[in-house]
């Protein structure tokens, strides 16, 4: 910590400075420089995200209650704020279905394939993203029916809980795809979308940007590097909206 | 058949920094140098424009930057008894693709060496005599001293714009009790910048370094410091510490670059041709197989093309340069089981342990969003041969540092240990300890060994029908011992900050090579220096032993892995390489060194 900390007038000057910086450097790639200058309404302190009107693309109606289901139960609402059913975890899960990762076009996807390689082999699949969402929601809407008699997004919260457990320790027994492999995807994807900046349709109201006080597209720290202090700014996304 | 395309003096393949500084030097020398991209074309703008660059999806999670391994990657595994696997997704090393290759996205952590590592294999039978060295460790001396590329060292240091703070220059120690670091190596001049801020994560590991007896010093770092103007002419402004470093392209200029330090000057040059999505299939070598007269290569649509030159250089990265040697016939493979051979040999690695310390809220904000690639501070201590071996058994050594890059939370943001994955007590531990800790690694040397090699791949392809790279490798009980022994020393320095929680990530004994977890972009070997055309596949000049209109600058050639981050040292010897080319190659071409 710097000795001028200490001095009201220095860190308030910090302050307003620091607020102008985002204005000028995003001028050239936002809508409006100036709305950050101020919050925008949709994002007034403690607002809950919008509703939900994304209808999906890629999912089907009950790969999409899945969806919703889980995603709430891995980044759970909480006393804490949002989770990622809030966030839009589902819409950025579904949209990134629509783009070649999900087709596994960032992966080398050759034969042969050694399904049965040792973990530190990495990645030896051959399902992607695709695959592992269409066979792993149906696998596990069979097993919770026989485990339960129910589709997991009908089961009670609890319930889900339990199911998710298996599915992470691979105790659950899914026909087509192996479990763990299907819940290491759900729950990698369920974090970039609580993460990832809005444009991906995830972090709605940068909600989990907020949760854990990370600033977003600021990037600008010349006057914060050395302060042993918490981060006084709020977020602001790549287009601007401000949590 | 190939179209044959007009003859020039020089081709180059890849155009990251080995390619970017030999076609300045190559061109400066009045030669007409065309250099082969892979990758797309790619600068600042619109690569690195703000705000669209500050995307963690994109670039550190889709990993937009890097090689593009639908294409081509390499199989990989642990022994010569095993079938190898394709990597099939990027992880473990992330190489670059396209204009500026890994320099465009690398850290900038700019080091030079530690001499003793130019010399390794002399140096421990010196000090620890010849058995000392395990059997099977396949250790050697570069040819090269640290005297002889001491210029090289001073003058990439001037064309990165590369921040630090010297200990001592000209025999005149300058750095004491100011952040020098008193085990690096003499300097002929002080950094072009002086050392960059440091964040609460470095000044907390500098004060508990020096609580527990060593000797931090700020890192070297081609992030800037301050605007900067290099010996070309390019143009630098200073880094503000934005946090989206390594696998970003840095949108305030400031991380240096081939695109941002080199190119602009080579494109006033009209000696100068870049071809991007130029994909080099083989060189060609004439009747004798003692000459190389040209490329073959595929342009963006797939045809064939022949680029005739009376120079190659094979300035791709590490693994495609030794791909590339192999594909064409130049040199004698490597065989494992004779230990005959050169292209292949000795593939080295790095060898990394990681400490995280969790604080308590009230306790330090470490706002690990903060950062630059190449900030922080380290200890040398352990690093090299600055302490004594002989009671611990294994060779080897490695710096020490808090290197706050920026971490985002979609990657970066670690729990304490023991918190589950998900759920509710997830979600609070981030709340809790994002902005409350930080990361330190043991960046630890990786030594050659007999049966850790490079050849080409009986059965996986890459899309142009071509063999893949096959890796042949796992850590070895030197490597195992080694790490440990650093991950106990770099455990003290963490203990000494009084965290509320410490996680430790260092391998076990009987643990493999993780294809899956990152290590780093560190790759060495496969067509290493050396004074014998036994045992190396270049000679101290880059120069092929074999093709002597070939020359291969990059960490191929290592003969094995620095404590230290490559780059600096892959710089200097290009340097140094070009420079024989242009005083002693151009008069005489043939053979610079006599087999």
């Amino acid at each position: 910590m710097s000795a001028d900390d200490s001095v009201p007038a220095r860190r308030d000057f910090l302050r307003k400075s620091l607020s102008l910086i985002p204005v000028v450097a995003l001028a050239g790639g936002a809508p409006s420089g100036l709305a950050l200058a101020a919050p925008t309404p949709e994002s007034k302190p403690g607002s809950s995200p919008r509703a939900d009107h994304y209808q999906p693309v890629f999912f089907n109606a009950e790969e999409w209650a899945f969806v919703r289901a889980a995603v709430a139960r891995l980044i759970p609402a909480d006393e804490l704020g949002p989770g990622a059913l809030e966030a839009g975890a589902p819409e950025f899960i579904d949209r990134q279905m629509q783009t070649a990762y999900a087709r596994g076009g960032l992966w080398y996807m050759q034969g042969p394939f050694a399904i049965d390689a040792a973990p530190e082999m990495g990645y030896q699949s051959r399902l992607v993203p695709q695959d592992l969402y269409r066979l792993g929601i149906a696998a596990v809407d069979r097993w919770t029916r026989q485990q339960y008699g129910k589709v997991f997004a009908e089961l009670a919260p609890a319930d889900q809980d339990v199911a998710l457990k298996a599915l992470e320790s691979d105790d659950a027994a899914l026909e087509g795809v192996p479990a763990k492999l299907f819940f290491a995807q759900l729950l990698q994807n369920t974090k970039e979308g609580f993460y990832c900046d809005p444009l991906h349709g995830g972090n709605k109201q940068l909600v989990g940007w907020k949760l854990v006080n990370f600033p977003g597209a600021r990037a600008d720290f010349m006057d914060w590097v050395e302060r042993d202090e918490r981060y006084p700014l709020p977020p602001v996304s790549i287009r601007g909206e401000r949590g | 058949m190939a179209k044959v395309l007009p003859s020039k003096h020089v081709v180059i393949v890849g155009f990251g920094w080995t390619g970017a500084i030999m076609a300045k030097e190559l061109t400066e020398a009045g030669l007409d140098v065309v250099a082969l991209e892979r990758g797309s074309y790619r600068d600042t703008y619109p690569d690195g424009s703000y705000p669209q660059v500050i995307d963690e999806l994109t670039y550190s999670i889709r990993k937009k930057l890097f090689v593009d391994v639908s294409k081509e990657t390499v199989t990989i595994r642990h022994s010569v008894n095993d079938v190898a696997l394709p990597n099939r997704q990027l992880g473990v090393f992330l190489p670059g693709d396209g204009v500026g290759g890994a320099g465009l996205h690398w850290s900038g952590v700019h080091f030079r060496v530690d001499p003793v590592e130019l010399r390794l294999r002399s140096h421990y039978e010196e000090r620890y005599g010849k058995t000392f060295i395990p059997d099977g460790m396949t250790i050697q001396d570069f040819g090269v001293s640290y005297g002889e590329l001491e210029p090289y060292f001073d003058f990439a240091e001037k064309v990165f714009g590369t921040s630090g703070t010297a200990w001592s220059v000209k025999g005149q120690v300058v750095g004491d009790g100011k952040g020098g670091n008193p085990y690096a190596a003499d300097r002929s001049s002080d950094f072009p910048l002086p050392a960059q801020k440091n964040t609460v994560s470095a000044q907390l590991f500098e004060k508990a370094a020096r609580d527990v007896g060593y000797h931090p010093y700020n890192l070297p770092s081609a992030n800037t410091s301050g605007p900067y103007t290099n010996p070309y002419g390019c143009q630098m402004g200073p880094c503000n510490f934005c946090g989206y470093c390594s696998g970003y392209v840095c949108y305030m200029y400031s991380k240096a670059s081939p695109n941002l330090n080199i190119l602009p000057a080579l494109k006033q040059e009209p000696r100068f041709e870049l071809r991007s999505q130029a994909h080099v299939l083989r060189v060609n070598l004439d009747s004798t197989g003692k000459k190389a007269t040209g490329v073959t290569y595929l342009d963006a649509q797939g045809q064939e093309l022949e680029q005739p030159a009376d120079i190659v250089i094979l300035a791709a990265f590490q693994f495609n340069n030794v791909r590339l040697m192999l594909l064409s016939g130049i040199g004698q493979p490597y065989d494992p089981r004779t230990g005959e051979g050169v292209v292949g040999r000795n593939f080295a690695y790095q060898n990394m342990a990681t400490i995280k310390a969790f604080f308590r809220q009230d306790q330090h904000h470490t706002n690990p969003f903060i950062g630059a690639g190449g900030n922080g501070v380290a200890v040398d201590d352990f690093n090299a041969d600055n302490f004594d071996h002989g009671p611990h058994g294994f060779v080897g050594g490695s710096p020490m540092w808090v290197n706050q890059a920026g971490t985002r939370p979609i990657a970066g943001a670690a729990n304490p240990p023991g918190t589950p994955q998900w759920g509710s007590a997830w979600k609070k531990a981030q709340a809790g300890y994002y902005n409350h800790q930080l990361s330190m690694d043991a960046h630890g040397a990786h030594q050659s060994y007999r049966d850790n090699y490079l050849d080409l791949d009986p059965t996986y392809r890459d899309a142009y029908g071509q063999p893949l790279l096959r890796m042949t490798f796992d850590w070895k009980d030197n490597d195992i011992r080694m790490t440990r022994f650093m991950a106990a020393k770099m455990k003290k320095i963490a203990e000494a900050m009084n965290p509320e929680h410490i996680s430790v990530s260092v391998k076990d004994f009987g643990g493999h090579f993780n294809t899956a977890s990152y290590q780093t972009t560190h790759l060495n070997g496969g067509a290493i220096m050396g004074t014998d055309p036994k045992t190396s596949a270049v000679n101290r000049y880059l120069q092929s032993w074999d093709v002597h209109n070939v020359f291969v600058p990059g960490a191929s050639a290592f003969p094995q892995g620095l404590g230290y981050n490559p780059t600096g040292l892959v710089a200097a010897l290009t340097y140094w390489a070009a420079r024989a080319i242009r005083e002693q190659y151009l008069k005489n071409p043939g053979p610079l060194v006599q087999a």
